[in-house]
């Protein structure tokens, strides 16, 4: 299979990027090395490729009404100018991807969704929209191959940010830097639109940029040439994987897949029972309400041991019955220990339950510790 | 950016050096192996007392992303493992030819003859540094 390239791959290859296949995708593991990303981006600016994610845009009259029927959070309560983490179930209430929904105007939303899930997310979308009785009303486009993205982050970016888009705002009037956390706005850029949301998957302050393809190289650039005096640094796939486990977001196909749902991963609070109908509602309410069996914790190993990676097996200390294989594990540059998440029994999901992790016959102790590993200081 | 390849070094083509002592050889991975590696987190080493056939996967080492095998030069026996590692696993990307030795072991006789000169191991990573 040939991998895909995003607009951005000529400048990985004459740059350093160190590149791989990541879900189809030719894509920069690493520039200069991980740990000294990671750090760039938790003390002053990082600059991600994020073109491979995919983007639906959801417009029309009955489109709020339609999408609040398949996501699971609020969108009645998702204002225009705004962005909301949120998640597509199936009739289960497994995950059938995990996204970030803007809202562009009263009736017109942009879906942010995983890369190795837009044919299932559209497959999805176009069934229920099938069943939906004002489908009339609703318009769905999978716009992913026309847009590309990039993920500026670290606390220097709010600071030089502004510089990188001419203008002011299209929806409120707002520069990039005056957003709230989740905020959402719109510039000019000849005749597009590019869209600029204060989100991010590191844990860190940052902004997320989602531009048709052909002006997203123009922002590569300019948002290096803007960050240099701040100590900005290009970054690959490997510190987004570490930034987000210290902040322990999860990851799709680690630990979400069609067979979890987001109450197991710990992601209730984007779940609102109440709103009204959506698909998985009912076995999502009886989670919720006591019927879980299993759930999404972190762990941390407390000696010197190799990192824990996607598949290891835990155990509870001493015992010879399999407990849990690792969701996703690294060794987390803040704190210079192997860390990890993993779905265990309820009974054993609770911070303090001592476990150990198996790496190449040997065991290594570790502990359940309370979520996330890494909180960005208040300032 | 240019690679160490000390001249008075064996090599592997697997990316392991071997500086032999009157028949006590120290083993490390080479500059060119550590750079392609960066961020080395954690170290396996062989116990003291194994014996070792050339080629043979013999140590692990980690970095952030990935775990990699390493393989042993040249047959023999290990006498000593640098304890120094199990702390300070960073020392391999920081000091490949000195404070980041995996191990020594006393070489077969003989063991050492199939390994490539500093030159044959330039060619063999296709790099434009001198040795």
């Amino acid at each position: 299979m040939t991998l895909q390239r995003t607009p951005l791959y000529d400048w990985h290859a004459a740059h350093g990027g160190q590149l791989i296949d990541f879900g189809g995708w030719e894509l920069p593991v690493k520039y200069s090395g991980i740990i000294e990303e990671h750090l760039a981006v938790r003390r002053a600016a990082g600059l991600f490729d994020i073109s491979h994610m995919g983007e639906v845009w959801v417009s029309g009259p009955a489109a709020a009404r339609f999408l609040n029927g398949v996501l699971t959070n609020d969108l009645a309560r998702l204002d225009v100018g705004m962005a909301q983490y949120t998640i597509l179930c199936n009739t289960q209430g497994g995950t059938v991807d995990d996204l970030y929904a803007y809202r562009i105007g009263e009736e017109t939303f942009f879906l942010i969704i995983n890369a190795a899930r837009i044919d299932a997310d559209m497959a999805w979308l176009e069934s229920q929209l099938d069943q939906f009785a004002d489908r009339r009303q609703v318009s769905l486009k999978n716009l992913s191959g026309e847009y590309a993205a990039l993920a500026l982050q670290g606390p220097a970016t709010a600071g030089f940010v502004d510089s990188l888009l001419p203008g002011q705002g299209l929806i409120a009037g707002l520069k990039p830097s005056a957003l709230r956390k989740n905020g959402v706005e719109a510039y000019a850029v000849g005749t597009d639109k590019v869209f600029v949301a204060r989100t991010g998957y590191t844990g860190e302050d940052g902004f997320e940029f989602v531009s048709p393809a052909t002006h997203i190289a123009d922002i590569w650039e300019a948002a290096l040439r803007a960050g240099q005096s701040s100590g900005i640094k290009p970054c690959g796939l490997g510190a987004r994987d570490t930034l987000r486990l210290e902040s322990c977001y999860p990851l799709y196909g680690h630990e979400l897949d069609e067979q979890t749902s987001p109450i197991e991963a710990g992601l209730g609070a984007f779940v609102k029972c109440e709103k009204g109908p959506f698909v998985g509602a009912a076995p999502l309410a009886a989670q919720k309400a006591g019927g879980l069996q299993r759930k999404s914790v972190a762990f941390q190993l407390t000696g010197k041991a190799p990192p824990p990676r996607m598949g290891c097996e835990l155990f509870i200390p001493g015992e010879s019955q399999l407990l849990a294989n690792v969701s996703s594990g690294t060794m987390s540059p803040t704190l210079g220990a192997g860390i990890g998440l993993a779905c265990l029994p309820l009974a054993q999901a609770h911070a303090g339950q001592p476990l150990e992790l198996i790496v190449r016959q040997t065991r290594y102790p570790a502990l359940v510790v309370p979520k996330p590993f890494y909180r960005r200081p208040t300032p | 950016m240019s690679t160490q390849i000390p001249a008075e070094l064996l090599y592997a083509p697997t990316h392991e050096w071997l500086r032999n002592a009157a028949g006590v050889a120290t083993v490390g991975i080479t500059d060119h192996a550590q750079h392609e590696l960066t961020d080395i987190v954690f170290v396996e080493l062989p116990k003291v007392g194994r014996v070792l056939a050339a080629g043979e996967s013999c140590a692990v080492v980690e970095s952030v992303k990935s775990a990699s095998d390493i393989y042993c030069p040249a047959a023999g026996e290990v006498v000593e493992v640098n304890p120094s590692l199990a702390e300070n696993p960073a020392l391999v990307n920081n000091d490949p030819y000195g404070a980041g030795w995996f191990f020594k072991m006393r070489l077969a006789a003989g063991a050492a003859s199939s390994l490539l000169d500093a030159a044959g191991y330039s060619k063999a990573i296709g790099s434009g540094s001198k040795a």
